[in-house]
């Protein structure tokens, strides 16, 4: 799957983009989120408090419960600051 | 009609060509934002989500035209860097009469500002810092529904 990271997300991770295979046990937005913070470094600092954070599935805004699936593109990123 | 870019646009010409497409429009309501300069600042840094902006714009753009007798609307957000005074975005909606075009305008520029995938960055004179999102800003978004 493609992993995407935005705005102060994409400072703590050091990259926009990323190809990533989706280990069988992650279902769920939360457990992708939780599986990433447990890189350590800037992914821990970054997905540290899902509070913060909103994702996307495949360019949708989805709940942290929402599912993913292996070929989805799965974004992460602050609450948006547009108009 | 919706367009993201960095691109600045004329505001009379929208008008226009909105008009132009939108037939017996009796009514066309505008917003334009603007960036303004508080606190010091020195630009406005916009990115944004390419693949989706477009399509969750155009989302609520037919959640507009089911909730109003539309006739046509245009929709612009700039990206990249904007100073003090710059046009950031632009919300126009047709329709035959006022109160159509005005609540139209109004309920897109609320549901863009909390829902389309922005993201704006300050830049200070002593380095640079990212907007947080507005609690305001999404309670607007709440009375629409």
């Amino acid at each position: 799957m493609n992993l995407l990271y935005f705005a102060w997300l994409r400072q703590k991770t050091g990259r926009s983009e990323e190809q990533f295979d989706l280990p069988q046990d992650i279902a769920t937005v939360r457990a992708l989120a939780e599986h990433l913070a447990r890189r350590g470094g800037g992914y821990a600092e970054g997905f540290a408090d899902l509070g913060r954070l909103r994702a996307a599935v495949n360019r949708e805004h989805v709940p942290f419960d929402a599912p993913v699936a292996d070929g989805d593109e799965v974004a992460f990123f602050p609450p948006v600051t547009g108009g | 009609m919706i367009r993201v870019g960095p691109g600045d646009f004329d505001v009379a010409a929208e008008l226009a060509a909105l008009h132009a497409r939108a037939g017996d429009a009796g009514a066309v309501a505008t917003f334009t934002g603007h960036v303004r300069g508080d606190d010091g600042l020195i630009a406005l840094i916009l990115e944004h989500y390419p693949a989706m902006t477009e399509r969750e714009i155009a989302r609520h753009v037919e959640a507009a035209k089911k909730k109003w007798p539309l006739l046509g609307v245009s929709v612009i957000h700039r990206v990249g860097r904007l100073v003090p005074g710059e046009r950031i975005v632009f919300v126009a909606a047709a329709a035959a009469h006022r109160r159509a075009a005005f609540e139209a305008c109004e309920f897109l520029m609320d549901y863009l500002k909390v829902h389309a995938p922005f993201w704006k960055r300050e830049e200070h004179a002593d380095g640079t810092r990212w907007v947080e999102a507005k609690q305001v800003d999404d309670e607007a978004a709440k009375r629409w529904r």
